[in-house]
């Protein structure tokens, strides 16, 4: 990144790029499955291409991956791309940033979409090399400026998440950018909507490609916090490994997982696939629980956009008070096995008035008999 | 004998930068700069490689002099040589730009100390974030390039391949490419040793080689520093917190507490919204 400061967005001191139009995203996925973060940014990218009056365009690639080209379409793109081919069943650098390099010669996107995945970073960073252009990496905040400048205004926590920076791409199109995953909002697909499936052909045989993927060892664990509906996140004041297990089992009362704050996972007191903002990931539950947390922003940035907060802490000071819809200040030891007693209890409750009036039903049906 | 190049960033600890809370700027003052850990798990696996396998390390960096203190610190474990690419003009790269600069300093160190066979990058930078300059540096030089490498399985000198896996968000990739080949490290790549007392000695009067833009004579001025730079930061800002009116509980017990919460969050729209009052089973 280079730093230069507040430079305002004049079209006049740009290039022509008439020639360039369009908003591309290039879609994950794996066996035939497309990533979530690939249909949110479809859902961004749709936003981003009627402001700018283009279309949408998707790029597909892999084996037996017709039907994802129609799911584009019905995520929102106007024109997809795609290259079929066994040599493109797993990913590798080499075959697939060939596809895209020669495709977007062709389609010449002004914008260019991956997901902030492995995949996508390693894919973006060998085409943005190749052509070359900007690349924006890790964006949780996309939009464009409408004619004549049409930039994309890409947004990135910088400094460990302290801050957000914007970032622009002036002198160089297409103008790249890799986006976090949860971050965006995937359109309800509209199996209805039209659009053009194009094919592209593939551009390297298998005997020229020396990567051979050896075997894929799916996650034993399906631990997935970007998507969980309810998590409860546990930071330094719990002061060790221990705790967690009283937060787990809140979890499981509530059919949520386990997050937590940097400091507790480079204490080594969880993994870090557990971790909540500063380069972990962006989370947006139903429900949040913030315990012995203190709320420092690195970490309020990754969770803000939650429905509903419920801080717990010691410290009635501690800054995450000021995020969280409800706050208790006490002693998390006691305190969360009573919510977790508490929350079973109304559970169940819920359950047993299901059956008393699932029998009074049949009772009251029987008794017409 | 192999010959592994190793791309060490020194960079300010972003993790004891602080924002000022009147001005919103940060204070960088006082934050102590230190080799990017990413790339010192890079440095490890390559000293783990040249004691199995034979290997000369080459560590480069590019940056401002001070940087020096990054590459004694590589010499003190282990490193072979370490090559300082300094200059004004650099200042300011983006990663584009800084994968240029690298590109042509592994070129010529593999015309200077023999061909390369590995290049080692951290897996991204802490001050940078992108993860963006090792597929740069892999693009420029035509190398394989395998990313997010969290073990490396195996290395076979004789047939120039090597193995390794790679740790994805929805599991592990095993992947074996052919040599030259660029990896990016991941923490869990291995741990870092300590440097041995011979190594401390060796790095106390060590002076790095230091290479200018002078000494790359096919360097093309508009592709290095700022200007070679396609990406320009236009702001930064401190991000708004979203504040929200707390509602806080507190009861007469622990127990009169708990229940109170499950009580409000019942009331919400939580409940419905995550079909809890349709639910048959748990």
């Amino acid at each position: 990144m280079a730093e230069e400061k507040a430079k305002q967005t004049q079209a006049s001191d740009m290039p022509d790029w008439s020639a360039y139009r369009g908003v591309m995203i290039v879609v994950e996925q794996r066996a035939g499955v497309a990533k979530n973060v690939s249909w949110q940014l479809l859902g961004e990218g749709r936003k981003l291409a009627d402001k700018l009056e283009t279309d949408l365009i998707a790029m597909v690639l892999g084996q037996d991956i017709y039907h994802l080209a129609e799911e584009a379409i019905a995520f929102g793109a106007d024109r997809v791309y795609y290259c079929d081919a066994p040599e493109l069943r797993d990913y590798r650098t080499r075959p697939y940033s060939r596809v895209c390099l020669q495709t977007i010669e062709e389609v010449k996107p002004e914008i260019v979409l991956f997901g902030a995945t492995a995949t996508g970073r390693d894919l973006a960073g060998a085409i943005a090399t190749h052509l070359p252009t900007g690349l924006t990496a890790d964006c949780t905040i996309l939009d464009v400026e409408p004619d004549p400048s049409r930039l994309l205004l890409a947004s990135r926590p910088a400094f460990s998440e302290k801050m957000l920076a914007t970032i622009l791409c002036k002198q160089y199109r297409p103008q790249m950018a890799t986006a976090r995953s949860g971050v965006f909002e995937a359109r309800v697909p509209d199996p209805q909507r039209q659009g053009k499936i194009i094919a592209v052909p593939s551009q390297m045989a298998e005997d020229e490609i020396a990567a051979q993927v050896l075997r894929f060892i799916e996650a034993t664990e399906t631990f997935n916090l970007e998507e969980a509906e309810i998590i409860v996140a546990g930071g330094r004041g719990l002061g060790g490994p221990e705790p967690f297990k009283l937060l787990q089992e809140l979890a499981d009362a509530l059919g949520g997982v386990v997050g937590a704050s940097r400091a507790a996972v480079d204490a080594g007191w969880i993994g870090h696939e557990h971790q909540v903002g500063q380069t972990g990931c962006t989370v947006r539950p139903k429900l949040y629980f913030a315990v012995g947390i203190s709320g420092a922003v690195q970490h309020t940035v990754g969770m803000q956009s939650s429905d509903l907060i419920v801080a717990i802490n010691r410290d009635a000071n501690a800054p995450i008070f000021k995020f969280a819809n409800y706050g208790i200040v006490g002693d998390l030891f006691q305190i969360i096995p009573a919510i977790t007693d508490s929350v079973r209890q109304k559970r169940a409750a819920v359950r047993l008035g299901q059956q008393e009036t699932a029998q009074e039903t049949a009772a009251t049906v029987e008794g017409r008999n | 004998m192999l010959h592994i190049v190793v791309c060490v960033k020194q960079v300010p600890d972003s993790r004891e930068i602080r924002i000022d809370p009147k001005t919103n700027t940060l204070i960088r003052q006082g934050v102590p700069a230190i080799a990017n850990f990413y790339d010192m798990h890079g440095l490890e696996e390559a000293l783990r490689i040249k004691e199995q396998h034979g290997a000369r390390v080459t560590v480069v960096c590019m940056g401002p002099p001070p940087a020096e203190k990054s590459l004694k610190q590589c010499i003190s474990l282990g490193a072979d040589e370490a090559v300082l690419v300094t200059d004004r003009g650099f200042a300011g790269a983006d990663t584009l730009a800084t994968s240029y600069v690298l590109g042509l300093t592994i070129a010529k160190v593999g015309e200077t100390f023999g061909p390369v066979d590995i290049v080692f990058c951290g897996k991204q930078t802490l001050d940078g974030d992108t993860g963006q300059v090792g597929p740069g540096i892999a693009c420029r030089l035509d190398l394989e390039q395998l990313t997010y490498v969290h073990k490396v399985e195996e290395i076979d000198v004789e047939h120039r391949r090597i193995t390794v896996q790679r740790l994805l968000e929805d599991g592990v990739e095993v992947v074996q490419t052919s040599m030259p080949v660029l990896i990016t490290a991941l923490k869990e790549l291995n741990k870092v040793r300590r440097a041995p007392l011979p190594g401390m000695l060796r790095a106390a009067t060590y002076k790095p080689v230091i290479w200018t833009t002078a000494d790359f004579p096919g360097l093309e001025r508009a592709k290095i520093g700022l200007k070679g730079s396609p990406t320009i930061v236009a702001k930064t800002w401190v991000p708004e917190q979203k504040q929200v009116s707390t509602e806080m509980i507190e009861a007469q017990t622990t127990t009169g507490t708990a229940t109170a919460l499950v009580e409000k969050l019942w009331q919400t729209e939580l409940p419905s919204r995550l079909g809890w009052l349709a639910e048959e089973e748990v």
